[in-house]
């Protein structure tokens, strides 16, 4: 029974690392309709900036996250100017290929100049607590809080930004219909670049979080986490943001109780055969509505 | 129009073209020209172009956007090896077996997924890939993760050449046959090919199967040149692989393929000694190529005579081209 | 249009050059192959070792002791008066890539090939190894099929290894959580994506129960997995006496860190894959005591050759050498030697050599080739204590 409770635990602190990575990928694809592959390899260059922050400016893992926040907004607003904006009419496919080559390029290119190895935190970054209840039966450590806390506030704020602000307002506007907001006067290109910066940062935020709570960061970090929140995104209905956190724990529980109770070696096989059986029997995810294709 | 009588003429360049070719390389080989490593680029080049032609059916033609091609490459590679080696059948039946066994896969992963569209497709098929992976993964016939090893090299030249051939010359006449046209139309307009009576979904089950099946062959191949087979081979990255060769070369057409195929091959043994800057240089040509030219260096036109004789400055034979997206 | 166009011409140039390269690679290579070398030419000798992906550790420290022995033997006078000159590529942790690597090295007219490091890679570049007749020396290839064919039992005629193998190593740990930790039941927690884990595990398992211990858990992961709470909280409540992790250092350290979370306090063992200085990095000091791995040497040995091992490479790299450093420096010695013995660049006789090979003392011990190739070789068991390595005992076979 303990061991079913502490398998709950250990999915819902998986989950809420998916769920922030998911949220960033929900915005963008909710705002541009694209799969921004890279947004994952967002979270590695995220994760880079806080460990050198951490390790070379010796700051605690709050500034570090905000470092890495600023300049992950910044990369991000870089990416979508250079490689997406002259997309913004071409095919989806042309689209997501330029996604991946993006994230292929931030991947090797970290490889390139900071060197394929893995790093881990300088220690006593993070100081490390672990409660346990019911004699031992139950682990809580207070890492998983800080991850599942900073990930339900985080959807709360951007889930308060794009319903209750102008610049949320004018988001909403340009992903329901892109022309008629520039009709309406909102600028297309600043609302944009708004998604993709607050989208980075999130990922950034996520990328500090990860590298904190397992202590090793790797350029190719980024790649299995990032497909995993996409599941979790498409899951919760993808464009949707609470939908994103719900597709997020979905994730996280499955995979701890495949592992807990079958076995680890079939988790990811797993996850994606439920991302394929979503997509054929509810396309739209579990939040999702169905739209109907326009034509 | 083209008359038959140039048909001929073209035939006979072909053939003799290919025969030349081969003969060389042939000769090369045997005796012991080029060495192991030089031999080693040229059957990745073989199999290369194998999988981008086969892909481009898939994506170029009909324009459904899959990352799953390494997936059916593996189950390929798996099947024709474990006829080989574990049971004892000749090459050739492995290989038969090999691509059979990809097709039938094709057929089924097809048929539910090729209702999704777009992005959801490419995410479908990625997906598939990696569950094809960890199964293998788990399968310790064939090795589990450190691969089946022990595989007989079995591919020669010969046998190479004629796969990219009639991988070609077959993929080459479906596109230019009502199939083909079929396909096209799916890809420029799915509702509007729909109305004008086009079984859209048979069609596009059609290319992903016959594109399966050359992913097959070239998997079979791969595993016969390489004595090993791991599931690390045919991740999701090797689906990008080729991906970006179709998309260099140009979506939709067959000798863009070719020469992206040929061209990347070439330029990643080049770069053998630099494998993170070969990375980047990819991912930087793959996004420039997209944001200047998304539909890739040929687009969807063809290097035929034609295009050689309009160089020549013969203005005989008109190009007729499919107009661009 | 316009840049449309030209950007096309660039690619295609671009194209056009890369195809011209390739052609004149090849014209050069022809040519070095007709004329034989000269006698005073520097012997070449190819690293075919992980300086990236997954074992990049590995592959970097055990290229850092084959280039110091390598260069310590030229400042000496080099072999039969020739010098050695040694080609490192990356095989990049990847076994087809090791294929590529080494049929690269064999068309730059090496002697010999040193690596790569894992056995799977090993696989790998064997064919080329074998086609071309030249011998390859394995490091740290410690499963049992990188010198001996498991279906024929033949002994691979080309490669050869400088460790010990995974069933001593296995069995060993198996005996000692037995016999020393007195554990009842064991729990295991290995890489499946290797055949080093598994022969591990297996060997484990067998000198283990043998001993009268019971396996209450045998669970798997693979490389690059970085969350193992669920399959350690399943470990958990089988309640075992000692956990055995038969892995990378890369796993295993965060394993470690994670198993010590969930509050799994018993003994956690492993082998020679744990040797990282990452590991402590990686685990935390604190999570790493009470756990115990099987390894080829320590730097802590207090005989000559290591320290004065231990002292250059200190000089030279500034870090305490691990295992993988030692068993290059070996390597490279013991190929330096065979060619020596044999007199000759021929890669046969520079095989019948190595296969010759008698009490040849390097840092990691003394040993004698057996007719698979193997050498006969002793082990250490080491503990980790407060996130330095302490020699519990030395093993010989």
């Amino acid at each position: 029974m303990y061991e079913f409770f502490q398998q709950m635990l250990n999915g819902v602190s998986l989950g809420s690392i998916y769920a922030l990575i998911a949220l960033g990928y929900t915005m963008v694809y909710g705002i541009i309709n694209l799969i921004n592959f890279a947004h994952g390899d967002i979270m590695m260059v995220g994760a880079y900036v806080g460990f050198f922050s951490i390790a070379i400016l010796g700051v605690g893992v709050v500034p570090a996250m905000v470092f890495a926040m600023l300049a992950c907004a910044l990369l991000g607003v870089v990416i979508e100017k250079l490689a997406y904006k002259p997309l913004r009419n071409s095919t989806r496919i042309a689209a997501l290929i330029t996604a991946i080559g993006v994230s292929l390029f931030l991947e090797y290119a970290t490889i390139w100049l900071l060197t394929p190895q893995q790093r881990s935190f300088p220690i006593g970054t993070f100081p490390e607590k672990n409660y346990y209840f019911f004699d031992q039966q139950l682990v809580l450590t207070n890492k998983d809080l800080f991850v599942l806390v900073a990930a339900v506030a985080l959807m709360v704020l951007l889930q308060y930004i794009v319903k209750h602000t102008r610049i949320g307002k004018s988001m909403r506007a340009v992903s329901q219909d892109m022309e008629a907001a520039m009709l309406m006067g909102i600028n297309v290109d600043k609302t944009i670049s708004y998604t993709f910066a607050i989208g980075s940062a999130l990922a950034a935020a996520a990328g500090v979080m990860v590298g904190v709570y397992y202590n090793t960061i790797d350029p190719l970090m980024g790649i299995i986490p990032g497909l995993k929140a996409f599941v979790a995104a498409v899951i919760g209905g993808i464009g949707i943001i609470p939908g994103a956190m719900m597709g997020g724990f979905v994730m996280g529980i499955l995979e701890a109780l495949v592992s807990g109770y079958g076995s680890s070696l079939y988790r990811d096989a797993v996850a994606f055969a439920v991302l394929i059986l979503i997509l054929l029997f509810k396309p739209t995810g579990i939040f999702g509505k169905d739209t109907g294709e326009k034509v | 129009m083209v008359t038959k009588k140039l048909n001929w003429t073209h035939l006979t360049i072909s053939t003799v073209t290919l025969a030349v070719i081969f003969t060389v390389f042939q000769y090369l080989i045997a005796r012991q020209l080029i060495d192991v490593y030089y031999q080693i680029n040229l059957f990745m080049l073989g199999i290369n172009i194998i999988l981008a032609v086969s892909l481009n059916l898939i994506n170029g033609f009909t324009g459904q956007l899959s990352l799953g091609h390494a997936g059916f490459m593996s189950v390929g590679a798996y099947t024709a090896a474990v006829m080989t080696t574990k049971l004892g059948y000749s090459f050739a039946i492995g290989i038969g077996a090999g691509c059979l066994a990809a097709a039938l896969m094709g057929l089924l992963i097809g048929i539910p997924t090729l209702r999704l569209k777009g992005d959801y497709l490419a995410i479908a098929t990625l997906g598939f890939g990696e569950i094809v992976r960890v199964v293998f993964l788990n399968i310790e016939y064939v090795g589990g993760a450190s691969g089946l090893i022990g595989i007989p090299q079995l591919t020669t030249w010969t046998w190479l050449f004629v796969s990219v051939v009639v991988t070609v010359v077959v993929i080459q006449n479906i596109v230019n046959s009502s199939y083909g046209r079929a396909c096209i139309s799916v890809r420029e307009n799915e509702v509007a090919a729909e109305l004008m009576g086009v079984n859209t979904t048979k069609y596009k089950v059609l290319a992903f199967t016959v594109g399966a099946l050359f992913a097959g062959l070239a998997g079979g191949l791969y595993a016969h040149y390489f004595f090993i087979i791991q599931p690390g081979t045919f991740g999701f990255f090797r689906s990008f692989d080729i991906l970006v060769m179709v998309v260099l070369g140009g979506l939709g057409s067959t000798t863009g393929a070719i020469v992206a195929a040929a061209f990347l091959t070439v330029l990643s043994a080049g770069l053998q000694s630099f494998p993170e800057v070969r990375m980047v240089l990819y991912s930087v040509v793959l996004i420039i190529t997209m944001i200047y030219r998304p539909q890739g260096l040929m687009g969807n036109k063809e290097l035929s005579f034609r295009t050689f004789q309009r160089i020549r400055g013969d203005k005989n034979g008109p190009v007729v081209n499919r107009e661009p997206v | 249009m316009k840049i449309n166009k030209k950007l096309v011409l660039l690619l295609m140039v671009a194209f056009l050059v890369s195809i011209v390269a390739g052609c004149g690679g090849a014209a050069t290579k022809t040519e070095t192959e007709k004329t034989p070398a000269p006698a005073k030419e520097p012997i070449k000798i190819g690293l075919n070792v992980e300086l990236s992906g997954g074992v990049a550790s590995y592959g970097t420290n055990c290229r850092n002791g084959i280039v110091m022995a390598f260069d310590e033997i030229n400042k000496a006078g080099g072999v039969n008066g020739r010098k050695i000159e040694y080609i490192v590529m990356d095989c990049k942790s990847d076994a087809a890539e090791a294929t590529n690597v080494a049929a690269r090295l064999v068309q730059k007219q090496v002697v010999a090939l040193i690596g790569p490091l894992v056995t799977g890679s090993v696989l790998g570049a064997t064919p080329i190894a074998t086609q071309n007749k030249i011998p390859l020396v394995a490091p740290a290839a410690t499963a049992l099929p990188a010198t001996v064919d498991e279906e024929t039992g033949k002994t691979k005629e080309f490669v050869f290894r400088t460790c010990f193998l995974d069933p001593f190593q296995g069995g060993l740990m198996g005996n000692y959580a037995a016999d020393t930790l007195k554990a009842k039941k064991a729990a295991i927690l290995m890489d499946t994506s290797t055949d080093y884990a598994k022969g591990l595990a297996q060997a484990f398992k067998e000198s283990f129960t043998k001993k009268g211990g019971t396996i209450v858990a045998e669970e798997g992961f693979v490389k690059g997995d970085k969350d193992f709470k669920s399959t350690l909280t399943k470990i958990k409540n089988k309640a075992p006496d000692v956990v055995y992790v038969p892995g990378y250092y890369n796993e295993t350290g965060l394993i470690a860190k994670q198993a010590r979370e969930l509050g799994i306090t018993v003994p956690l063992l492993g082998g020679d894959g744990w040797d990282s200085a990452d590991l402590v990095n990686i685990a935390g000091a604190k999570a790493l005591n009470h756990t115990f791995f099987t390894n080829h040497y320590s730097p802590q040995d207090n005989d000559p050759k290591v320290v004065k091992f231990v002292q250059a490479y200190k000089a030279a790299y500034k870090t305490t050498p691990d295992a993988f450093a030692a068993l290059g420096y070996d390597s490279a010695y013991l190929v330096a030697d065979a060619i020596k013995r044999a007199g000759s660049t021929d890669g046969v006789k520079i095989k019948d050599a190595l296969a010759a090979t008698t009490n040849f003392t390097g840092v990691t011990g003394t040993f004698s080739m057996d007719q698979y190739h193997n050498p006969v070789k002793s082990a250490v068991l080491i503990e980790m204590v407060d996130g330095k390595q302490v020699v519990r005992t030395k093993i010989k076979p």
